[in-house]
C-alpha cells in the first residue's frame, strides 16, 4: 500500500490561563470551540468539511461526551465535519495529531484537526461514591417501597462531593510526588532545574516580543499572551521558592511551583492535510509529520528510579530513531514538554547514561546527549503553562513553524503522560 | 449604538412634535441592501445643452433605471441626474436653475440629485468661472434638501467610470455621501460581469479590520465578492476571528506599524494568494491631547500607525511583485484632515498626511498597471469609539450635517468598496468625504 507524509499547515491555540484565572468560567468545549474558530478564520475554513477532527481533554464533564463532534457543531466549520475523543492523558494533543496523520498517510483523510482542551478551573466534580450508589438504588426501584428503601440509605455524610485529584489511581501520589522521587533517584539538582525553568521564561518571552506566536494564537476572553509567563523570571528569584513536591526527601526535595508545572487552562489545534489538499487551499505546508512511537513504564511495581511514572518517553525514543535510522545529530530542534524541569532533566540524563542505556534500552552504548541550544528554543510549558490535552497541539504547531522558518530540517517531540505512558513524534521540514 | 432622537423624529407622535417646534427631523436613509435595483424610481434627466446625450441614458436604462426627459405632471421622481458639461458662460447656469426647481420639488424621500460638469481647466476664465460655479450650487443645494436627498457633483473629465459612478452615487451605497464633488478621469474601468459582486475573484486586505469601520469594510468588500484578508494586532486576535468567520475571510495578525509589517505583508501575499487586488489602509489609531499638553509618545504613536505605516506599506507593495495590474488602494482619511479638530493635532496631522499621500501617489499607482489610491474621508460615524462620547456632545456632533445625523460604518464601507471596485478606475488621487455634508469645515 502506498503511504503519503501528512503535512501540517499551522496550528491555532489560546494562550494559557493559570487555574481559575481569566477562564476560570470557560467550559471545554467553550475554549476548543474558540479554538477550532480562530484557525478556521486563520486559514479560511469557514464550511469546510474536513476529513475529521480528533480532539481531547483530561479532565472531562460526563455529559462532554462528545466534546469534540459538539465542539464542530458549534464552530464555523461545516457541520459534515466528522468528530471524535480521544484521551491519553497528557499525551492527547499529540496522540489526536498522530491519529489524524496516520489517516492522511493511509488516503482515508485529506484534511484533519488534530486538537486538545483543558480546564482544571472548570473540572468536573462527581458525587460523592456513596450517594451515587443510593441515585442508582433509587433509579432502579420500581416501587413507591423499593424507593423510599433507597432513600432511606441517605446520609449527611454523602453531600461531600467527589473533586478530581491529580493522582494515580493505583499509587494514590500526585505526579509531582512521583517526579520528586524520579528527580531525586537520578541525581538532579535544584541549580539545574531553576536554571531550566528560568531558560523557558527567557525564550517564550523572546519568540512573543518577536512575533513567533502572531500566527499561532487568537486571544481568548481578553488574554492576548500566556499568564504563567514570567519575562523576567531568572535563576536568583526561582532559588528562592520552597520545595511544593517531594517534602519527604527533606532537604533532597528540590522541585518548586518555579521549576514545575502549574495547573492551566487552554487549548490547541492543529490543521493537517495531504500535500494536494493544502495545495488546492492555497496554504502553505509548515512541516510533515514522519512517525511516532508510544511507550509505557511499569511504574507502579517497576524499579524506583527507572521506571518513574514520567520516564516512558525515554523507552519510546530510541525505538522511534531506531526504526527511522536516526540520532540526536540528525535534529535541528528538540522539543521536550516541561511537566517538570526534573522530567526533562532526568529523561536527558538517562539518554546520557551508558550503563542504563545498555541494560534497559538494549542500546551498545548512550542514547546520546542533546545540544541544550537545540532544546526548547521558544520555551515550553514551565513558562507557557501545560493544560494537559493541549501541550501536544502547542508544541506541534509551534515546531512545524520553526522548521518552516529554519528552511527544512528535522524536530524530535517527547511527551511524557500519566499512566506512565510517553509520546514522541518526527516531524521533517 | 441606535440613533434615540433619529428613531424618536420618526415616530408619528415624535414627527408631528419635532415639525411644530422646529426641531431637526433626520430622515432614515436609505441605504443599499443586496439586491436592491440602483434606484427605487424613475430618474429626470436633463442637460443644459436641452439634449440629454444617449450615452447617459443609455447608462442609466441598462442599470433599470426608468428615464423620463420631462416631469410628468405629480409624479415623484427618485432622482434628477443633470448634464451641465456645456456650461461656459455665467448666464448658462440659469439652465440649472430652470431644471432644478420643479425637479427638487418632484424629489421623493431620500431623492438622488446630480449634476455632471466639467473641471476647470485654466483655459479660459470666463469658461473656469462658470464651471466652478456649479460647486456652490451642487453645495448649498444639498444644504436645502431634506428627508435624506443628497446631491453631489461628478467633474467627467472622462466617461471611463461614469457607469459605475452614477450607479453608485444613484444607490443607497451613497446614502450619507453628500455635497460632495467627485473628478472622473480616463483610467481602465472595466465594467464588472455582475454588478450585484464587482469584487468577485478579487484578493482584498483591510488593516484595521477587528472591529468599527474596518469591520463593516470587510463584510462589504466580502459581499461584493472579495476574498477578504482581515489584518489587525494580535491582541485584537478574538474580535478579529470572528470579523474573518462572518464574512467568509482570513485572517492576519499584523502590526502596521511595527519595521517588518511590510515584509510581513508581503511574505503572507506570496504565501497565500496571487497577489493583492485591493488595500484598504485602515488602522488608525487616536491619542487625543491640546498641542500644550501632548506627550511625544502620543504623538508618535499616531504617526506611526496613522500615516507612517501606509507609506512604508504602499513602497513595499509596489516595489514587490506581489500588488496586481489595476489594484485599488483606498486610505482612510478623516473629516479632521481637513477641517482640523481640538485635541488632534497629532491625529489631524496624519489624516491631512494621508490625503498628500494619496494625491502624490496617484500617477506611481497610475504607471503600476493602471491602478488607483484614494482617501475616504469618514465625517461623524457613530461606532464604539463615539458611544464612548459624553450625550450631550454626541448628540449635537450628530445633528452637526445637511443629514442632521451620524452615518454608520456601513456607509463608510460602500465608499470604500465602490472606490475598490473595477469600475472606478477612473477615480485616481481623490478624497472622497462620507460625513453627510458635515457643517463643520466642509
Amino acid at each position: 500500500m502506498n503511504t503519503r507524509r501528512a503535512a501540517i499547515v499551522g496550528g491555532n491555540r489560546i494562550p494559557f490561563a493559570r487555574s481559575n484565572g481569566p477562564y476560570a468560567r470557560a467550559s471545554n468545549q467553550d475554549m476548543l470551540t474558540a479554538t477550532l474558530d480562530g484557525l478556521v478564520a486563520r486559514f479560511g475554513l469557514q464550511d469546510e468539511r474536513l476529513g475529521e477532527v480528533a480532539a481531547g481533554a483530561v479532565l472531562k464533564h460526563s455529559r462532554d461526551f462528545n466534546l469534540t463532534r459538539e465542539s464542530v457543531l458549534g464552530s464555523r466549520l461545516s457541520p459534515n465535519t466528522p468528530a471524535y475523543d480521544v484521551q491519553q492523558a497528557c499525551g492527547t494533543g499529540l496522540e489526536t495529531v498522530i491519529l489524524v496523520a496516520n489517516k492522511i498517510a493511509l488516503g482515508q483523510v485529506e484534511s484533519g484537526v488534530g486538537a486538545g482542551v483543558d480546564t482544571t478551573s472548570d473540572a468536573p466534580i462527581a458525587v460523592n461514591e456513596d450517594l451515587r450508589e443510593v441515585l442508582l438504588e433509587l433509579n432502579r426501584s420500581k416501587s413507591v417501597g423499593q424507593r423510599l428503601k433507597a432513600l432511606a440509605g441517605l446520609r449527611p455524610g454523602q453531600l461531600v462531593p467527589s473533586i478530581p485529584v491529580n493522582s494515580e489511581p493505583r499509587t494514590g501520589m500526585s505526579m509531582g510526588e512521583h517526579q520528586a522521587i524520579t528527580t531525586y533517584e537520578w541525581g538532579i539538582t535544584r541549580e539545574a532545574q531553576d536554571e531550566l525553568a528560568a531558560a523557558s521564561h527567557r525564550h517564550l518571552a523572546a519568540a512573543y516580543d518577536r512575533g513567533f506566536f502572531d500566527d499561532l494564537i487568537t486571544p481568548f476572553l481578553g488574554l492576548a499572551r500566556d499568564q504563567n509567563l514570567r519575562p523576567d523570571s531568572t535563576v536568583e528569584k526561582l532559588a528562592k521558592l520552597s520545595p511544593a513536591f517531594g517534602k519527604q526527601l527533606g532537604e533532597h526535595a528540590t522541585m518548586t511551583a518555579g521549576n514545575s508545572t502549574p495547573l492551566t487552562d487552554g487549548a490547541s489545534a492543529v490543521l493537517l492535510a495531504s500535500d494536494e489538499w493544502a495545495a488546492e487551499h492555497k496554504l502553505p505546508v509548515l512541516a510533515h509529520f514522519v512517525d511516532a512511537e508510544v511507550g509505557a513504564v511499569d511504574y507502579v511495581h517497576g524499579d524506583r528510579k527507572e521506571d518513574g511514572l514520567l520516564m516512558a518517553p525515554v523507552y519510546a525514543l530510541p525505538r522511534l530513531l531506531a526504526r527511522n535510522k536516526l540520532t540526536f545529530d540528525d535534529f535541528d530542534f528538540i522539543e521536550i514538554h516541561e511537566a517538570f524541569a526534573g522530567t526533562v532533566l532526568a529523561t536527558l540524563k538517562a539518554w546520557e547514561d551508558e550503563e542504563f542505556c545498555r541494560r534497559r534500552l538494549g542500546l551498545d552504548g548512550a542514547l546520546g546527549s542533546i545540544d541544550r541550544a537545540k532544546l526548547n528554543v521558544n520555551g515550553s510549558s514551565l513558562a507557557a503553562g501545560h493544560p494537559f490535552a493541549a501541550t501536544g497541539g502547542r508544541i506541534v504547531a509551534s515546531l512545524a513553524k520553526m522548521l518552516h522558518a529554519n528552511g527544512g530540517g528535522r524536530g524530535l517531540i517527547s511527551i511524557c503522560a500519566a499512566g506512565g505512558q510517553g509520546v514522541v513524534a518526527i516531524l521533517e521540514g | 449604538m441606535s440613533d434615540r432622537y433619529l428613531n424618536l423624529v420618526n415616530s408619528p407622535i415624535g414627527s408631528a412634535v419635532a415639525s411644530r417646534v422646529g426641531l431637526p427631523q433626520p430622515a432614515v436613509l436609505r441605504r443599499y441592501k443586496a439586491g436592491d435595483p440602483p434606484l427605487p424610481g424613475p430618474a429626470v434627466v436633463g442637460s443644459t445643452t436641452g439634449e440629454v446625450p444617449t450615452a447617459l441614458t443609455t447608462i442609466l436604462t441598462k442599470a433599470g433605471i426608468e428615464v423620463l426627459d420631462s416631469l410628468p405632471e405629480g409624479q415623484k421622481v427618485a432622482a434628477a441626474v443633470l448634464d451641465a458639461r456645456s456650461i461656459a458662460a455665467p448666464p448658462d447656469l440659469g439652465a440649472l436653475r430652470a431644471f432644478l426647481q420643479p425637479a427638487v420639488k418632484a424629489l421623493s424621500a431620500n431623492g438622488r440629485v446630480l449634476v455632471l460638469g466639467r473641471a476647470a481647466d485654466g483655459a479660459n476664465v470666463t469658461v473656469d468661472a462658470s464651471r466652478q460655479a456649479l460647486d456652490g450650487i451642487v453645495r448649498s443645494l444639498a444644504k436645502e434638501l431634506r428627508r435624506g436627498a443628497t446631491t453631489n457633483l461628478l467633474w467627467v473629465e472622462d466617461e471611463a467610470s461614469l457607469e459605475s459612478a452614477l450607479r453608485f452615487f444613484l444607490s443607497g451605497k451613497s446614502a450619507y455621501v453628500d455635497g460632495q464633488p467627485l473628478r472622473l478621469d480616463a483610467g481602465e474601468a472595466p465594467n464588472p460581469s455582475d454588478w450585484e459582486h464587482p469584487l468577485s475573484g478579487k484578493t482584498a486586505l483591510v488593516t484595521g479590520a477587528a472591529r468599527g469601520i474596518g469591520a463593516a469594510i470587510a463584510g462589504v468588500l466580502a459581499r461584493d465578492g472579495a476574498h477578504v484578508i482581515c489584518a489587525d494586532l494580535t491582541a485584537a486576535g478574538e474580535a478579529l476571528a470572528k470579523v474573518a468567520n462572518r464574512i467568509g475571510g482570513t485572517t492576519l495578525h499584523l502590526d502596521v506599524a511595527s519595521s517588518e509589517a511590510p515584509q510581513r505583508l508581503l511574505d503572507h501575499l506570496a504565501a497565500h494568494t496571487d497577489g493583492l487586488d485591493v488595500l484598504i489602509h485602515n488602522a488608525g489609531i487616536t491619542r487625543d491631547k491640546l498641542l500644550a499638553n501632548m506627550k511625544p509618545e502620543q504623538w508618535d504613536s499616531v504617526l506611526a500607525v496613522n500615516l507612517e505605516s501606509q507609506l512604508r506599506i504602499n513602497e513595499a507593495l509596489l516595489g514587490s511583485d506581489q500588488l496586481n495590474a489595476q489594484s485599488r488602494v483606498v486610505c482612510l482619511s478623516s473629516t479632521t484632515g481637513l477641517s482640523g479638530n481640538r485635541g488632534q493635532t497629532n491625529y489631524g496631522a496624519t489624516k491631512a498626511g494621508v490625503i498628500g499621500l494619496v494625491r502624490s501617489s496617484a500617477g506611481v499607482f497610475a504607471k503600476h498597471g493602471a491602478s488607483t489610491i484614494n482617501a475616504v474621508a469618514p465625517g461623524f460615524i457613530d461606532t464604539e469609539m463615539t458611544a464612548k462620547m459624553p450625550l450631550a456632545t454626541r448628540e449635537v456632533a450628530r445633528r452637526l450635517s445637511s443629514l442632521q445625523q451620524a452615518g454608520l460604518p456601513i456607509d463608510v464601507a460602500e465608499a470604500v468598496s465602490w472606490l475598490s471596485s473595477p469600475g472606478a478606475g477612473g477615480v485616481n488621487g481623490q478624497v472622497l468625504r462620507v460625513c453627510g455634508q458635515n457643517l463643520v469645515g466642509a
